[in-house]
């Protein structure tokens, strides 16, 4: 029991602290649990600034490189206010099944001597501060070179404030998805469907870049796409390893899975175009490498080597098929494949967590009375909850934000470029 | 005096610049353009979606020649830049009227 309590550390100790606070005061600082969510906080900061950055900058054509890595930054600076003044509270705080509590606005409980399961509390909210971060920074690959720059501030500050931090506190902040034991270790919901889903809504409500698909819109730079790739690769051990809350077995081995995932995703996707095209691609090989990192997300904390095996290459082959299919069959300009990577891989990632998590597969067991069965059910209800309220709410903010001060430049301004229509700057002076 | 323009492939550049220099060749201009011919564009391949690129990168050559030179230029290019390959280039002749030198106000034959 002991070992199931710390390897849903992050779930247990969150519903303790809120249900009981004078225990989790009672709880200890571990400066080697401390020291590893330090670490883990700047690497998954690094995975936005400057990793998805430079990945999603190096995608689209060199007259909107700016306007891509300027959406990321200043998501950044304004997901970290909104998180301080209520976000982390809407997502943490004690609240309802849905949404937290208005108690810790403005952080204003949380203190020095304040603590979060083993670690200072400051560290924990900031931890959790830059996968707020990131969530909406990854949605910026649906919408890239056709959205107002106020439009998406707009949409983003909106976004995170009815769809991520609910969905944080429903699976992570001890609301009903917690408590219906949805297996979710670092975000293959929270982050991820979420991500992917608003991307395509996003996509689907803007409608397509002018003369997609007809007109060529290659990536202007993949050099800087590959160089953001390592960074995300890298930072990804922040995201998953970090996210056992503690410098513990289960921090290794959800380090360990999320290697093998990744390098087994780039290199399934590599052999896929391969056969297919007759050629792998550098693009498609650090896709690949997304593929297999977020598929691994939900599962990383309950799965071992053989499981990550599976899933890694599955995530190869099924977001590269969704891949083709989304943008090829169904033309619908997701400009960057932010769904099949992210929105496929995370429900894939999900659903296969309920499987793998099994101890005779590797995995870390099941909770008391709870089968396979039942797991992969609860696995389902998340995703499908996930996918509906993200497509519905998103749906409706880009209605009422068009409504408000429109989604789209002119079309003049497409073709000219976001960086000088909206920044009045040039990405290249050459 | 003719002006010899040749359109080849840019990797044989260096070739042809030294069997020029073999010639006398006092001086030439290269200019990095972009152009299809029989041998037309090729495809990419990004995530799937295949792009047609019409235009290959080529190196544009003109060199400024006394009309008894002309054939042994021409010669020098050709056998320089063959490949036996589609997409080697093209050399075009032409006349010129004069030629000043800038510094000196030369012109024609000593000019060049």
């Amino acid at each position: 029991m002991n070992n199931l309590l710390s390897l849903k550390s992050r779930l247990v100790i969150l519903l303790i602290l809120f249900m009981s606070p004078v225990l989790a005061m009672a709880e200890t600082l571990d400066t080697g649990d401390t020291a590893w969510i330090l670490t883990s906080t700047a690497l998954v900061l690094f995975m936005t600034l400057p990793g998805l950055a430079l990945f999603y900058g190096g995608l689209v054509r060199s007259k909107n490189v700016l306007s891509v890595l300027m959406q990321c930054f200043v998501i950044a600076c304004v997901v970290s206010i909104l998180w301080v003044v209520y976000g982390y509270s809407l997502s943490f705080a004690e609240g309802n099944s849905f949404v937290g509590g208005l108690g810790n606005l403005f952080l204003g409980e949380v203190t020095r001597a304040s603590m979060s399961g083993t670690l200072p509390e400051t560290v924990f909210v900031m931890f959790q501060m830059t996968f707020a971060i990131i969530t909406p920074a990854l949605i910026v690959g649906g919408f890239a070179e056709r959205m107002k720059f106020s439009a998406m501030l707009l949409f983003s500050i909106i976004w995170v404030t009815l769809v991520y931090f609910p969905i944080c506190h429903m699976v992570w902040g001890g609301g009903w998805l917690a408590e219906k034991g949805l297996l979710d270790f670092a975000g293959g919901t929270v982050v991820h469907i979420t991500a992917g889903v608003a991307a395509i809504v996003a996509a689907l409500v803007m409608g397509n870049r002018n003369g997609f698909p007809t007109t060529p819109m290659m990536p202007h730079n993949m050099t800087m796409t590959v160089t953001g790739a390592g960074m995300l690769w890298v930072g990804w051990f922040g995201f998953n390893a970090g996210s056992a809350v503690a410098a513990n077995g289960d921090a290794g081995m959800a380090m360990l899975v999320t290697h093998i995932s990744a390098a087994c995703g780039a290199f399934t996707w590599a052999v896929m175009e391969w056969l297919r095209y007759g050629k792998p691609s550098a693009l498609g090989t650090v896709t690949g490498m997304v593929a297999g990192l977020g598929t691994i997300t939900p599962a990383s904390g309950f799965v071992g080597p053989m499981g990550a095996l599976v899933i890694g290459i599955s995530a190869g082959v099924i977001c590269f098929i969704a891949t083709g299919f989304i943008k090829r069959k169904l033309k619908i300009d997701d400009s960057l494949d932010v769904f099949p990577v992210h929105g496929v891989g995370g429900m894939l990632g999900t659903f296969m967590a309920g499987i793998f998590a099994a101890s005779s597969l590797g995995g870390v067991g099941y909770a008391e009375g709870v089968t396979m069965g039942s797991q992969l059910g609860v696995q389902v209800i998340g995703i499908v909850f996930t996918f509906a309220w993200t497509a519905v709410v998103t749906f409706i903010i880009l209605k009422v934000v068009n409504a408000i001060i429109g989604l789209r430049v002119s079309d003049e301004d497409e073709t000219q470029g976001l960086d000088i229509t909206e920044h009045d700057e040039r990405g290249y002076i050459i | 005096m003719k002006l010899i323009t040749a359109i080849i492939k840019p990797f044989k550049l260096d070739d042809v610049r030294e069997s020029l220099s073999d010639i006398g060749v006092q001086g030439i201009t290269v200019t990095e353009v972009k152009g299809f011919g029989r041998q037309k564009g090729h495809t990419e391949l990004y995530r799937g979606a295949e792009y047609v690129v019409d235009f290959l990168p080529k190196v544009k050559l003109e060199v400024a020649v006394a009309s008894d030179m002309a054939d042994k230029v021409i010669e020098a290019i050709r056998s320089a830049a063959n490949t036996g390959k589609i997409g080697d280039g093209k050399i075009f002749v032409s006349p010129v009227e004069s030629v000043i030198r800038i510094r000196t106000g030369e012109t024609d034959a000593e000019a060049l």
